[in-house]
């Protein structure tokens, strides 16, 4: 297993706009969920400062041509956490911000798990667990074979290590030497009905992907200079597809939303609302 | 129909590096050749289907013109979801090849019987169903889908099909090609089962019956006006299929006649029932066991054409 060393690190002016970048992102979330009614603010919540990293210092891509061949990919396949990928797409150019009033509306854009129709920048569709990891496997393979310099990324939950497909994938990569390719997992430890360590196991999870041949890096999930330092530096091992496991808290950054299952399904409305967004604001 | 389903494949991938064959572990002694000489363009993604249907749509996503490739329901069922989501909904250009439709592994038992693939398959968005009736329809088939962007469902028998055809027929996506015209009723035939429709049509004949035969190596989408002109003015019509007759062609057709504004005929789905077949046999034996051998065929229609209403 690779160790976070500080190497690589960003300037703290970088680091500065992520962590801004990371705190628009739950806003967007934590409103778009309030107007829209909506479920998954936690899950949202957990992955604001790994989409903050990824698109804002990581991808190469261009908003301008979201569909250019030699674009590095990415794949949110937990996608019931979209709130926070369309509020990162729109706050980096994909597509006006305004579009986030959308969110779960009649007749508009944005539906409530990761849709490409009609949506810049979304390369596929998921919401249902467990498929994100074989189509970017297959988007890392092709550009392996083409001969192409792009990476792809893929953004994983916890409980959908408990697919068998994801871990199809996981030996089909390390096999295929697919060192274009990192999984992302946000481990925040609960599930749909629970914490993993209770409803499936998932210990040793580092262990399991670097038996399945990836070269696995933990970094704090929240810490947006280990985040960053991680992904400059893939792969991690040549050859080797990487793994990156993200310790995060599910619900991350609202006080009373941190490690609670029950917003998985809650939408903030009234007071809650008004006391979440007061705490965002309330941040330095 | 297997062998000119490689052939043909093998033929076009040399031309077109962007097509890719992926077997779920499957194939011996079949893409051996494929793979040897086009490396690039071929995957093992070993016994993991669902995995391989994903995969195939994330190629296809990035260019790839993706075939994926095993036997009977394994291709289909096992990864319906990535099917469905990864490949229809993206629109994607997966081709799924599933060999060994209908009854063709036997012996084998329930498990290898492909008997409601075509009715699955039917029911996704985007997804074309082409199940070819000999080696001509199945290679005219996989040229016509290599060509056409988006997801298709290819549904081949084993080897060593007779060719019906006398010479390669017309190809069109969605059309019936006919074989043989016959004023009294028209057996209209997908897959495998082609070549029996030839034969009772044949026995028929000597029953004072003339039944036409159409083949349909689509199920979906259907042209209905050139279904519909070639079924003009029969008085009755028979669906041939080595499928459940839930949710196959019988379903299909009968969809297009109920919809129709014209008078309907005599219409029967022969095919086989919405069950696991429970004796042992080969394909011929299940076959005959099911009545979808040429007596059978036959039979089923002389007494449907004997007992309908006066």
């Amino acid at each position: 297993m690779r160790e976070y060393t500080g190497e690589g690190a960003m300037s703290g002016e970088s680091l500065a706009e992520l962590y801004l970048l990371a705190q628009r992102i739950r806003h967007h979330s934590v409103t778009m969920t309030n107007t829209g009614k909506a479920s998954h603010i936690g899950s949202s919540l957990s992955i604001a400062e790994l989409l903050a990293v990824i698109y804002g210092g990581v991808l190469r891509t261009d908003p301008s041509h979201p569909a250019s061949p030699d674009r590095d990919r990415f794949v949110l396949s937990k996608g019931h956490a979209c709130a926070a990928y369309y509020a990162v797409l729109a706050e980096t150019g994909f597509f006006p911000v305004e579009w986030l009033t959308d969110f779960y509306q009649d007749g508009a854009r944005l539906a409530g798990h990761s849709t490409h129709a009609h949506v810049p920048g979304i390369e596929v569709s998921t919401g249902s667990l467990g498929h994100g990891l074989s189509l970017a496997t297959g988007m890392a393979l092709a550009g392996k074979r083409d001969g192409s310099a792009y990476r792809v990324f893929c953004l994983l939950s916890d409980g959908e290590c408990d697919e068998g497909s994801t871990w199809e994938a996981a030996l089909f990569a390390s096999h295929h030497r697919l060192s274009n390719l990192c999984a992302i997992v946000d481990y925040n430890k609960i599930q749909a009905l629970g914490n993993t360590s209770e409803v499936l196991d998932l210990e040793p999870l580092a262990a399991k992907w670097t038996a399945f041949g990836w070269r696995v890096l933990e970094v704090d999930g929240h810490s947006i200079p280990e985040i960053a330092e991680g992904l400059a530096h893939i792969p991690y091992d040549t050859g080797k597809p990487s793994c990156m496991i993200a310790h995060t808290v599910k619900g991350k950054g609202i006080s009373f939303m941190e490690n609670d299952l029950l917003w998985h399904y809650r939408s903030p409305q009234g007071q809650e609302y008004d006391d979440a967004m007061a705490e965002l604001e309330g941040l330095p | 129909m297997r062998t000119a389903f490689i052939a043909t494949l093998f033929e076009l991938a040399k031309a077109d590096a962007r097509i890719v064959l992926i077997v779920g572990d499957l194939g011996f002694g079949v893409v051996t050749e494929f793979a040897d000489t086009l490396p690039n363009q071929f995957v093992n993604a070993g016994v993991a289907e669902q995995n391989m249907t994903g995969l195939a749509a994330g190629m296809a996503l990035s260019g790839k013109i993706v075939f994926t490739y095993s036997i009977a329901n394994f291709p289909v069922m096992r990864c319906l979801e990535q099917i469905r989501n990864d490949v229809c909904y993206h629109n994607a250009s997966v081709k799924i090849v599933a060999v060994g439709g209908g009854l063709a592994y036997g012996a084998l038992g329930a498990s290898h019987h492909a008997t409601e693939d075509i009715a699955v398959m039917r029911a996704m968005p985007n997804m074309h169903v082409l199940a070819p009736g000999d080696p001509l329809e199945a290679e005219l088939a996989v040229r016509s889908i290599v060509k056409q962007p988006g997801p298709a469902y290819l549904r081949l028998g084993r080897a060593g099909e007779p060719i019906v055809h006398s010479q390669s027929p017309e190809f069109v996506v969605g059309q019936p090609i006919r074989v043989r015209r016959g004023a009294d009723a028209v057996l209209v035939s997908t897959g495998g089962l082609l070549a029996n429709s030839v034969s009772a049509s044949e026995l028929l004949r000597d029953s004072g019956i003339e039944a036409g035969v159409l083949s349909m190596p689509t199920v979906k989408p259907i042209d209905v006006e050139a279904l519909m002109s070639e079924l003009s003015g029969t008085p009755a019509i028979f669906t041939v299929e080595e499928h459940s007759v839930v949710g196959g062609l019988g379903s299909a057709i009968a969809e297009v006649l109920m919809e129709s504004p014209r008078p309907h005929p005599l219409y029967k789905r022969i095919g086989l029932a919405s069950a696991f077949t429970s004796v042992v046999g080969n394909q011929e034996y299940l076959r005959q066991h099911h009545g979808l051998d040429p007596t059978g065929i036959a039979r089923t229609v002389l007494h449907t054409l004997r007992h309908r209403p006066a």
